[in-house]
């Protein structure tokens, strides 16, 4: 299967989320962020960096990218869109999320190993999980706080649209040891179509034991599992 | 060609203002047979300047070993390069940035990343990773936070930014620093052979490419304003400093790595310390031809700028290229791409000038020799005294329990945990860091193959205050010996030497010994010098920094899944102590704890022991005997422990009574535990590994003493130490915190 992997210019996981497509066995494509089509992908991820240097405001200007206008109708369309880091805040800027990234808690710029609890598999980028799992995938942000209005949060936790939520290595609250302090600690957050993914975190760090971990590539997998059966999340809840 | 307009002889003010003595200006009239103009004048003190020149410090480094079989590329380009195999060459580089930091510490910083990552894509090497060595004050002083914390931002704004993993360097704190602190930056990239690019104009007729950033009036006289001594006045300069735009950067950088190598790409420079006058001679001078700038063709950010200020102009993110008339199209086609504007300004031709042009009008000609290589070299009146060396006096004994003592000098800000400065860098983008910062060097995996380099900086300024030439071989140790802890096999050195004011005897001494050490323990590893950097005029006038030595160490490891870290990773493993029973206390942290200052003797260094101590670790690690390497540094044997059991996360049971016997030092315990000596290792191995290791190093010739084992949730040394682990880590986390 090939994955989209969108370059915006001042985008720097491109080649990172490439290495770990190929190490799932499947094929990177590049989309150019002045691209006007998705070039056959079966999934799109929008990868980690600084799109235009995140001058304005993280994924403000990279929303107006005339690739956004193909993604945007790819996910209205079903297909699979996966926003990392960057790609997460551009999401919620092009209002295919909800919500908004904020300055982490902590006023600095943090990288470091985070634990995720897998909160639903009803999702093609989560079904190769089991709900609980504590997957290690490291984050790397200033601006990661996940931020919405109770009313926002109380319906993403009841349509199980809370993906992965930050815990500690042991799977227990993570408390005071949150990267970003994100509102219930909410680490990713799908859409309503459970098509579209937006997450802190990056799995693609994390693909390769030799680097530290590979339960990033869980996330890849499931993925592929699920382009390949054709499996489709939308309507099962 | 017009005459160019000579001026009246200029006042003793526009010679400070662009740092030229009355007889350097009298030299520059003798070599070109007339008054130079006030351009001309403002491009020679650029160009002359102790930054571009090396005006001081050239006679001494040439003593520098620079030569061996994987050298690629020696110093003279904007980075050196060295072979790895795989078809690829390594390029790294250190560059000082201490005087725009002293004045602002965050763009200070950031522009220094931006310089030395330019260094490193102009040859056409994609920058795998960087480190920073810095230096400031007491860390107790509200100016030295504010400067430590605004330095560390900008490494992370810009670095994070540009997406180029912060993988290691340093820091230290020590009063000599408190008005000037120094801030390196070292960038380490990997280049396939045939595109390695180099800045050497060619070629008349190609024509010069202006890329980047529009020109501005920032940053006019960096050059000079880095080469005298910071005073009251130097917050007035502010506007010397620049401002980096780091997305501009990396548009630059990834435009720049698609046409390395490509047809009729002749040349790529970065523009650095002085501006357009810098690159367009410097690239002329290389290729031993003429080059001609019309500044009326330079994009400007501001309007009524005069010649003088787009030619010395520091404004950042910018290159020159110089390309076939055929190309030119293709190359600004790929910098469009990368909505890059680029100018074309000038042209390369054979006469060996560099010609400035408004236009129609000639406003600069000069002689590319004398522009770049003309400044008369200063030899100051060195005294060679011997360094005066204080008796050392028998250390006094630590007030507090062995215990305790530790836990105050894992507090200590020259040793606690830098955690909470590598968090805030990237560290992983690029997928390559495998080995992260907090150990002995950083390991980075190069893509593609079985490779990885293992990168360190060090330089222990309090050894070079005591003894410059002891000081300066042991941060060469040092640094081989961090990547020798990981596998690696030392490749090549890069140095940046900070001092003082070398009009002084003693500072130039001081950098004489410096250069002397460097050069004699680079011999006896055999590892060249191939790339470096030298800040001068470090000083104020409430005294100069103590001679700061940093050395950028650059290792290979052949196979990657080979490599070792110094975490204690496995119970039950056995504890070793390599190399000698060493209690030296000069100059070591334990006497700045217990007495204020580290004074006395610093350690002795056998360089032929120090070789094979490193070849012993590296051969054990290759034959996969050791499951952990750790060198002893600040804070002797038992900090190495302690932090061997802190990265592990297990404790340890370790006795010392043998040690103390066969030394018999009266030093005794706190020689044993906090002594500085140098050629040492803590390493950790499964039992069934430990005969081997003996053979092995009776045949090596290595002193090995099994001292104990890694287990359990303290760290016992019987007789002197037994904390628990959580205690040991407190107080080596909290050590940078800010006072709450």
């Amino acid at each position: 299967m090939r994955f989209g992997i969108a370059v915006f210019p001042g985008t720097w996981s491109d080649r990172d989320c490439a290495r770990a497509v190929t190490l799932a066995g499947h094929e990177p494509v590049m989309l150019w962020h002045k691209d006007r089509d998705v070039k056959d992908a079966d999934c799109v991820i929008l990868p980690g960096g600084f799109s235009y240097g995140d001058y304005l405001r993280c994924g403000a200007v990279a929303r107006f990218a005339p690739l956004m206008d193909a993604v945007t109708e790819f996910a209205a369309h079903g297909g699979l869109v996966w926003g990392i880091c960057n790609g997460f805040q551009i999401l919620c800027e092009a209002h295919l999320l909800p919500g908004a990234l904020s300055r982490n808690q902590s006023l600095q710029f943090r990288c470091e190993p985070a634990y995720l609890r897998v909160e639903t598999t009803v999702s093609p980028f989560t079904s190769g999980c089991t709900q609980g799992d504590v997957l290690q995938i490291p984050v790397s942000h200033g601006e990661g706080r996940y931020v919405a209005d109770d009313e926002t949060l109380d319906m993403l936790e009841r349509d199980g649209r809370v993906a992965l939520r930050y815990v500690a290595a042991d799977g227990s609250a993570v408390g005071a040891r949150s990267p970003n302090g994100s509102m219930r600690d909410i680490a990713g957050v799908l859409n309503q179509g459970h098509n579209v993914l937006g997450m802190m975190p990056h799995p693609e760090r994390a693909s390769e034991a030799l680097l530290g971990s590979d339960d990033g590539m869980r996330l890849f997998e499931s993925v592929s599992h699920a382009v390949r059966h054709g499996d489709s999340f939308a309507n099962i809840w | 060609m017009t005459e160019v307009t000579a001026i009246t002889r200029p006042s003793q003010q526009q010679l400070a203002e662009v740092a030229l003595t009355t007889a350097e200006y009298d030299h520059l009239v003798a070599l070109i047979g007339r008054q130079p103009n006030a351009l001309e004048l403002g491009i020679v003190g650029a160009l002359w300047s102790e930054h571009c020149s090396y005006k001081t410090s050239r006679p001494l480094l040439q003593r520098l070993p620079t030569t061996g079989p994987r050298v690629v590329q020696g110093p003279g380009e904007n980075a050196g390069a060295v072979d790895i195999g795989a078809g690829l060459a390594c390029v790294f580089k250190i560059e000082s940035h201490n005087h725009p930091s002293a004045i602002e510490p965050y763009q200070g910083a950031a522009t220094g990343v931006g310089g030395i990552l330019r260094d490193i894509f102009t040859m056409g090497a994609r920058p795998l990773a960087l480190l920073d060595s810095l230096r400031f004050g007491p860390l107790d002083e509200p100016r030295q936070r504010h400067l430590f914390e605004g330095v560390v931002a900008g490494i992370g704004g810009y670095g994070n930014c540009v997406g180029v993993p912060t993988v290691g360097g340093e820091v230290y704190f020590d009063a000599s620093y408190r008005q000037n602190c120094v801030v390196n930056a070292m960038c380490v990239g990997v280049v396939e052979h045939a595109k390695l690019t180099r800045a050497r104009a060619a070629g008349a007729g190609n024509l010069v490419l202006l890329v980047g950033a529009d020109t501005g009036r920032d940053g006019i006289h960096g050059a000079s304003f880095a080469s005298v001594v910071l005073d009251e006045a130097s917050e007035s300069r502010r506007p010397a400093v620049q401002v980096g735009n780091p997305f501009l950067e990396k548009c630059l950088m990834e435009a720049c790595l698609e046409l390395a190598g490509q047809p009729g790409v002749v040349a790529m420079q970065d523009l650095g310390a002085a501006g357009l006058t810098g690159s367009a001679a410097e690239l002329a001078h290389r290729g031993g031809c003429g080059i001609e700038i019309d500044v009326a063709r330079v994009s400007r950010r501001e309007t009524g700028m005069s010649a003088y200020e787009v030619m010395l102009s520091e404004s950042q993110e910018r290159m020159l290229l110089v390309v076939t008339r055929e190309r030119l199209a293709a190359v600004r086609e790929t910098f469009a791409r990368w909505d890059l504007h680029s100018d074309s300004v000038g042209v390369i031709f054979d006469e060996p000038r560099l010609i400035v042009r408004d236009g129609g009008d000639i406003v600069a000609d000069l002689p590319v020799e004398t522009a770049v290589s003309g400044a008369p070299v200063r030899q100051p009146v060195g005294a060679l005294r011997e360094q005066p060396q204080d008796a050392s006096p028998p250390p006094p004994p630590s007030p507090w329990p062995a215990g305790e003592t530790l836990l105050r000098l894992l507090a200590a800000p020259n040793i606690g945990s830098r955690r909470g400065i590598f968090r805030s860098y990237d560290h992983q983008v690029g997928g390559a860091t495998v080995v992260l910062p907090g150990g002995d060097a950083a390991v980075v995996r190069v893509p593609g193959t079985s490779l990885a380099l293992a990168v360190s900086t060090d330089g222990n300024a309090r050894y070079s205050a005591l003894d410059a030439r002891r000081g300066a071989a042991i941060a060469v140790c040092e640094a081989a010996r961090n990547v020798s802890a990981t596998g690696a096999v030392p490749v090549g050195i890069t140095n940046c030497l900070n001092f003082a004011n070398p009009e002084r005897a003693e500072v130039y001494d001081a950098l004489r010994a410096s250069i002397e050490g460097i050069a004699e323990a680079c011999r006896a590893f055999d590892i060249p010098v191939v790339s470096g950097n030298v800040s001068l005029y470090n000083d104020a006038p409430s005294g100069g920094i103590d001679p700061t030595v940093v050395i950028g160490m650059v290792g290979v490891i052949d196979d990657v899944e080979r490599h070792c870290t110094a975490a204690f990773s496995v119970d039950d493993d056995l504890v070793a102590l390599l190399g000698p029973i060493g209690t030296e206390l000069g100059g070591s942290e334990y006497l700045r704890l217990v007495q204020g200052a580290g004074d006395g003797e610093p350690p002795h260094v056998d360089l032929q022991l120090e070789a094979r101590v490193q070849a012993f670790v590296r051969e054990a690690i290759a034959a996969g005997l050791l499951r952990s390497a750790h060198d002893c540094a600040e804070g002797g044997f038992a900090v190495a422990i302690a932090e061997s059991c802190l990265l592990g996360g297990r404790g340890a049971w370790v006795g010392i009574e043998e040690l103390e016997r066969e030394s018999a030092d009266p030093a005794g315990e706190a020689g044993i535990l906090f002594g500085e000596s140098q050629s040492r290792f803590i390493v950790s191995f499964p039992r069934e590994a430990l005969v081997q290791l003996h053979d092995l190093s009776s045949r090596r010739q290595v002193p090995f003493a099994g001292i104990g084992s890694v287990g359990g949730e303290r760290l016992v040394v019987t007789g002197a130490i037994d904390v628990p682990l959580s205690e040991l880590r407190e107080a080596y986390e909290g050590a940078l915190d800010a006072p709450a």
